[in-house]
């Protein structure tokens, strides 16, 4: 009963998605006022209406664990934690691209709300819009219905692989796909304003808040995934260069660049070409990451199991998304105008570099994703690409365009001029870099990169700091002091991060040992004694529980578990946490000795300062979100500014003529 | 004539970046490329002494010692070829007998693979490309029992380093 109603509910979104694509277009034809667009927007709504119901059949299926369904058999078992039943239903392929189609439907009715100001622009982006939809929508009922069948059914189904049975991954999914979905709507405005032939500014003012929810959400998204990584799978790790990693990468380094061109070409004018390519790639790259991670061409850690006819599917609506947008850029970018002229010391010019230093950023990490899979098509041997490439390439681009960012924010727009911005940053510029570089190497003896990453993030936490200072008494009107703030909390994040990165790039090798009770090892000179092993069983899984004595951070308790629905065996991480970082232990296999007593495999680790990642992390979220605020209390395009507009904390200077003019 | 010098001046800066990336991407790739040899592979073509490669192949029922100290020693098969392959770290949880695994490491003097990393899938029904290719082309088909039936044999023609060739065996005499 789920299963068919479920079924029709996904031919009907897909019905009123294509309804939408064409009575929008038609809406937006007729100047987006009249009968058209609000056919359209209705059509929207039963768009939404359906998905939503849909996705709720499917959390109710697995509630109710109805094995009848083969994606709810594949990913759900009757012992399982409730929670994790729900969140079964975006676990796997079937399941989480429901959700992708269901936020797609989502923001086409948002963009209907509350989208372009100009009616006909708005009503021609609910029709791109659509035009997603249909095609996703088309993969989902074609292609990959959670809905379909399982005959006959089977008594229990085969579990959510545990290592997912984790309340970040619960979280991690959504916010990911809200990130990577919401990039649509920037792609659809974009789409709209060179089909209306919008000007620039218009265009970049209409898209900013949708890629900036979108990018603070993206980042809530990875990094939720990197902190599962850490202290879910074992060892440690929480970047891994990895090409599932890359796929959301890609998209968040472009995000990236377009919230800061588009607010130059919002303000300025600036690159408006430019800022409406990046929308227009931005979401062509998180289709690229959905092919990537679905399609198992590429080797990975962490991809959903291979299936190369989804892969066609997926790159046919790459293919089509990609020709509409830049067919379109092609023969229309000339309408977006030109922006006024700018020195290379302006604003203008920093966000300029900025956007090259990350565009350049996810090109080479776009070269050695794509590389292997060159290779082996070429017919040549397979090769791998792997962290060492990205720590040589993307490493020390990202870590340039950290040096140029603590200076932006005191530039002036236009004319610019280095000389106030440089004389505020005079203190931080002499004494920061220097001073991290001193202690990395007197705490850590670490390598050269990780020094100088280290010294950059320290030289943008100090620009962050001075920019709160002096920006965000600043601004006048209540949206401009929140956006403000969100700026200087976003960098501070920036440099946490980079800190963070940078003190775990240097820390002590890891050390892997078979220990029996009783037994001593040291980390990072914290001495760690395994004290005993006990059961310690749960609902679903058997479990080996150690108790491991850590100097300074007390009992730890890593567990070793089985999980029979799934048949495998997963770690769940004892995590010592202090001011100077994390001590690491997990716990493997048992293994008997010759004298007879049973040792244990115990993974041990330190993570200094790997609180900065967190902390960092958060903060660009939160900024993200300020930000978005902000922007959504601010008039929705302000009077161009006339004289290139002020730096905060400068107070308003007299403004010099345009130069360009 | 400003406006043409500001867009050779941004056009400029681009193009320079754009060549520093491009160059920096070129000489990375040459420099951590790692190639993936299959068992059956290596013995024809060894790779060179030192370099860092992948391997891979399906891990042979019996083989995995444990040793007390820690660390792990197995052997993974193509069913033509076999290496073995010493890790001292911790074997991931998804690692089993009968499963596609890739290692990447260096191999030593007698042929044995000495891997610092071992990858094995989140989910376990997935084959590593490269495996799965290398099975095929060694004739190894999936039918519903996995590769070869449920019990992974070794092919009996393990890796021992690369032939070396007589003049070179013995210089002293």
């Amino acid at each position: 009963m789920i299963a068919e109603a479920g079924r029709f509910l996904v031919a009907l979104a897909f019905i009123a998605s294509l309804a939408q694509m064409v009575l929008a277009w038609r809406g937006a034809d007729h100047g987006g006022l009249e009968g058209w667009t609000r056919a359209g927007r209705a059509a929207a709504e039963a768009a939404v209406a359906s998905a939503g119901l849909a996705f709720l059949l499917l959390i109710i299926a697995f509630v109710q664990s109805d094995f009848t369904i083969a994606y709810v058999a594949g990913h759900s078992h009757v012992d399982k934690p409730l929670v994790y039943k729900i969140a079964g239903a975006w676990g796997g392929h079937e399941g989480s691209m429901l959700l992708w189609c269901l936020l797609l439907a989502v923001f086409g009715l948002g963009l209907a709300r509350v989208g372009p100001r100009e009616p006909a622009m708005r009503s021609r982006a609910v029709s791109f819009q659509g035009l997603l939809q249909t095609l996703f929508f088309g993969f989902l009922a074609f292609a990959s219905n959670p809905f379909d069948r399982l005959d006959p059914a089977p008594v229990q189904g085969n579990d959510l692989n545990p290592i997912l049975q984790d309340p970040a991954l619960v979280m991690h999914p959504p916010l990911l796909y809200v990130g990577y979905v919401g990039l649509s709507a920037a792609f659809a405005i974009a789409a709209a304003g060179l089909m209306q032939r919008s000007g620039g500014r218009e265009v970049a003012a209409a898209l900013r808040p949708w890629a900036l929810g979108a990018w603070t959400s993206l980042t809530a998204g990875i990094a939720l995934g990197a902190w599962w990584a850490y202290y879910e799978l074992g060892w440690g790790g929480w970047w891994f260069w990895d090409p599932v990693e890359n796929a959301s990468f890609m998209p968040w380094l472009l995000g990236a660049a377009l919230i800061h061109s588009a607010i130059a070409t919002e303000k300025r004018g600036a690159f408006p070409g430019w800022t409406v390519f990046l929308a227009l790639l931005a979401y062509v790259l998180s289709i690229l990451g959905a092919f990537l991670v679905r399609s198992g061409v590429i080797t990975s850690v962490h991809a959903f199991a291979l299936d190369p006819e989804r892969g066609v599917w997926i790159l046919g609506m790459l293919g089509v998304s990609a020709v509409a947008g830049f067919a379109l850029f092609a023969t229309r970018a000339g309408s977006l105008g030109e922006g006024d002229g700018f020195a290379p010391t302006s604003r203008e010019a920093f966000i300029g570099a900025n956007n090259l230093l990350l565009a350049a950023a996810a090109g080479v990490v776009l070269l050695g994703t794509l590389y292997p899979l060159f290779v082996e098509l070429l017919g040549m041997p397979m090769v791998s690409v792997g962290p060492p490439y990205f720590d040589a390439t993307a490493t020390p681009l990202m870590m340039a365009a950290l040096a140029l960012l603590p200076l932006a924010p005191f530039l002036p727009w236009a004319n610019g001029g280095a000389k106030p911005a440089l004389r505020q940053m005079r203190a931080a510029l002499a004494l920061v870099p220097v001073a991290a570089a001193g202690a990395a190497l007197l705490w850590f003896g670490a390598p050269v990169m990780a020094v100088i990453a280290g010294a950059l993030g320290a030289w943008v936490l100090a620009g962050a700091a001075m920019d709160a200072v002096s920006g965000i008494p600043a601004a006048k009107a209540r949206g401009a002091k929140l956006a403000a703030a969100g700026r200087a909390l976003a960098h501070a994040g920036v440099g946490f991060i980079a800190l963070g990165a940078a003190a775990d790039a240097s820390r002590p090798p890891d050390i892997n040992a078979a220990m029996a009770p009783g037994e001593t090892i040291e980390i990072a000179g914290h001495r760690v004694t395994l004290r005993e092993i006990a059961r310690a069983d749960g609902p679903n899984y058997l479990a080996d529980r150690a108790r491991v004595s850590v100097s300074g951070r007390g009992d730890l308790f890593p567990e070793r578990r089985f999980y029979w629905g799934a048949d495998q065996h997963t770690r769940e991480v004892g995590l010592g946490s202090g001011i100077e970082g994390d001590v690491y232990l997990s716990i493997g296999e048992a293994r008997p000795r010759a004298d007879g007593s049973t040792a244990y495999e115990v993974r041990a680790a330190f993570h200094p300062l790997i609180w900065a990642l967190g902390l960092g992390a958060s903060l660009v979220v939160l900024g993200g979100l300020l930000a978005l605020i902000g922007r959504l209390r601010a008039p929705v395009l302000e009077p161009r500014r006339k004289a290139g507009a002020v730096a905060p904390g400068k107070g308003a200077a007299p403004e010099p003529a345009e130069a360009g003019a | 004539m400003i406006k043409a010098r500001r867009r050779l001046w941004i056009i400029a800066s681009g193009a320079v970046v754009l060549a520093l990336a491009a160059t920096l991407a070129g000489v990375a790739l040459r420099d951590t490329m790692v190639f993936f040899y299959s068992p059956s592979m290596v013995s024809e073509n060894p790779p060179q002494p030192g370099q860092r490669v992948r391997v891979g192949g399906l891990v042979v029922h019996g083989s995995v010692d444990r040793p007390g100290e820690g660390g792990a020693n197995f052997t993974v098969t193509d069913g033509r070829g076999d290496i073995r392959i010493e890790y001292a770290g911790s074997l991931p949880d998804l690692f089993r007998e009968g499963q596609g695994i890739v290692a990447e490491g260096l191999f030593g003097e007698m042929g044995v693979f000495t891997a610092d990393r071992v990858l094995a899938k989140h989910d376990e029904t997935y084959m590593p490309p490269e495996v799965a290719e290398a099975l095929r082309q060694s004739g190894l088909s999936m039918d519903d029992e996995g590769y070869g039936g449920d019990r992974i044999e070794a092919s009996g023609n393990l890796y021992r380093g690369p032939a070396v060739p007589p003049a070179a065996e013995d210089p002293v005499g």
